[in-house]
């Protein structure tokens, strides 16, 4: 897949095209001796873990073995037991937290793209006040999840004030469809901006004379949008929205926070898995993460072949615009 | 009438800045208003408190909350996960942005989808190894699962950094007479010092927010990072929720990294939007 530095390149309208070192047997010694420190601890932390998790879900829990009548100190082996009671007698609890996760992502990433990209369109056309703009959009995005998860407790609180200004008596962080809300409004709060500043970097490289040719042939400000501003900031949006969705897919901290664990109306799968892992039920909390493993990955590869979306940023759309943000 | 409807777009524009800046900033501003009211007060509603009272941060270091301490925890947890990651990373990032060899993109791909893998699914079978070998309630056990997401953040900003540095500065130190090692040494890692401190700040900020793991690897109040301590702050009675010091801490866990990125704003965007705007 190694891609030669300066193949057909279409020609660049932003800046001239990059040169790369070239390719010799010395340099490939010295790549493997630099990167590989980094496998080598990926591999630790992230393969091994995977496998273990694999091979954990494949085990009972501790306890009383139904076929001898013994307490037995080791994990049974219960081969896809625990994948069996997942689709049969645990299933309502999974496939609750597979909708809630599932409704979650959906739901959240919609939202934030279309505040995201609304935002990023403002910001683009404000020249004075960009820099206060810049700093009060990353904001949100510096608040830890698990502070931010406390903070919209309060607001949500039953005399808090997003009650005060809707003039209501929601009990916002009880079980129902209100928790989904509060859920749904907090993360959007702080990860829109994160998507705004994505597209903009994306608006940033587009060349105006591109709209000055569109604005000549009478194109009005919808048109522009839809014809132009979108099909070029497309690469920049879809590596966003996929970043936010396999962000999403893996929510814990806020419904954890803001609602609280075991809540049906807003537990996650990563919730689920928690939960089990800490009741000391390995085998079906890797269970439920090798699902959510899974799960995340084949939407990952939905998004790289279906949409394209190119993250290394190597394919042509990538490299045509490799300019610096020039905010 | 042109100038009438330029003057409206202008309007217009500077309406929806306001609305942006507000929409980010007014949660954040009821946080800190919260935290400055008396607990008497608590349910207020009006804009600045009246009066301004600290009775909230002095409540959150109290001694019996162990609120430093978690600060302390994360400092160290976050601070080492940054510079091991960091200093991996660099040499990585050098050998993907200046080197031709193969494989590179596949491996460039493998590392930045280990970043988008859920945590939890790490987290899970790393508790059971970790309660079998007695790591529970130590920084270790926070540092190796925080790595998994902290390597590859570092490894993606800083391959975009050392992309943008031009080729030449690299050859005429070779022709110059430096090794490799050398021009990567003496003139690479001074030149790209404003990206590796960039990286070092986003690193950071996501090892210093991580929740999950600490709240997993833990349940010893001394060990507990602040995000997971805060969570678990308790009130006067079990059925008071302390919101005055919850949001007293928050604003203290949280004033640090607005400080940071407002110091670091230009910076920290053009590292954020590496990815999506090469």
């Amino acid at each position: 897949m190694t891609e030669a530095p300066a193949q057909s390149e279409a020609p660049t309208p932003a800046g001239p095209p990059v040169r790369r070192g070239r390719a010799s047997a010395g340099a490939g010694r010295l790549a493997a001796l630099l990167v590989s420190p980094t496998l080598l601890v990926l591999t630790v932390v992230v393969l091994y873990p995977t496998l273990m998790a694999l091979k954990e879900s494949l085990y009972g829990a501790k306890g009383l073995d139904p076929a001898t009548g013994f307490i037995s100190d080791t994990e049974p082996f219960v081969g896809l037991g625990n994948y069996a009671e997942i689709f049969g007698d645990a299933g309502a609890r999974f496939w609750n937290a597979f909708w809630n996760t599932t409704f979650f992502t959906v739901v959240t990433v919609g939202l934030e793209t279309v505040i995201g990209v609304a935002m990023a369109l403002i910001m683009h056309k404000a020249f004075k006040g960009r820099g206060l703009v810049r700093a009060g959009i990353l904001v949100p995005w510096a608040v830890p999840t698990a502070i931010s998860g406390l903070l919209w407790r309060w607001i949500f609180n039953s005399d808090g004030v997003a009650n005060a200004l809707l003039g209501q008596q929601i009990l916002w962080t009880t079980e129902g469809v209100h928790a989904k809300v509060a859920v749904i409004v907090a993360e959007v709060w702080k990860t829109a901006p994160f998507i705004g500043l994505l597209v903009l970097a994306g608006l940033q490289v587009i060349p105006t004379e591109v709209y000055e040719a569109a604005r000549m042939d009478g194109a009005r400000a919808a048109r522009r949008f839809w014809h132009i501003t979108l099909p070029l900031v497309k690469p920049a949006l879809l590596v966003a929205v996929l970043f936010r969705c396999m962000d999403a897919l893996r929510m814990f901290d806020l419904p954890y926070i803001l609602v609280g664990a075991q809540k049906h109306s807003v537990e996650t799968l990563s919730m689920l898995a928690q939960n089990e892992a800490s009741n000391v039920r390995f085998g079906p909390a890797s269970a439920y993460a090798v699902i959510l493993f899974l799960y995340v990955f084949l939407i990952a590869l939905a998004f790289v072949r279906l949409l394209g979306a190119d993250l290394v940023g190597g394919g042509r759309a990538g490299r045509r615009r490799r300019t610096e943000v020039t905010a | 009438m042109t100038t009438l409807t330029a003057k409206w777009r202008g309007g217009l524009v500077y309406a929806g800045v306001v609305a942006v800046v507000a929409y980010c900033l007014a949660p954040f501003y009821w946080m800190l208003v919260s935290s400055l009211r008396r607990t008497g007060d608590i349910f207020d509603t009006s804009l600045v408190p009246s009066p301004l009272s600290f009775e909230n941060y002095r409540a959150v270091f109290d001694p019996a909350q162990g609120f430093g301490r978690a600060l302390f925890n994360s400092l160290v947890v976050a601070g080492i996960t940054t510079v091991l990651a960091l200093v991996l990373a660099t040499f990585t990032a050098y050998a993907m942005a200046r080197l031709e060899f193969r494989g590179k993109r596949l491996i460039l791909t493998l590392i930045i989808a280990t970043s988008m893998f859920p945590v939890v699914s790490i987290v899970v079978p790393l508790l059971k190894l970790f309660t079998d070998i007695g790591w529970i309630n130590t920084y270790r056990s926070m540092i190796v699962p925080s790595m998994s997401f902290a390597l590859p953040l570092a490894v993606w900003n800083l391959t975009t950094f050392f992309r943008q540095m031009p080729d030449e500065l690299e050859h005429a130190a070779m022709v110059d007479g430096c090794t490799r090692g050398q021009a990567f040494r003496k003139v690479i890692v001074p030149l790209a010092a404003p990206g590796i401190f960039t990286t070092a700040i986003i690193t950071f900020i996501a090892a210093w927010n991580e929740f999950l793991i600490a709240l997993s690897m833990t349940n010893r109040p001394g060990m507990q990072t602040a995000t997971v301590a805060i969570s678990k702050f308790t009130g006067a009675t079990t059925y008071e929720t302390p919101f005055g010091s919850q949001m007293a801490a928050g604003v203290l866990v949280t004033v640090p990294l607005v400080v940071m990125v407002l110091l670091f704003q230009r910076r920290i965007v053009a590292g954020l939007t590496a990815g999506a705007a090469k």
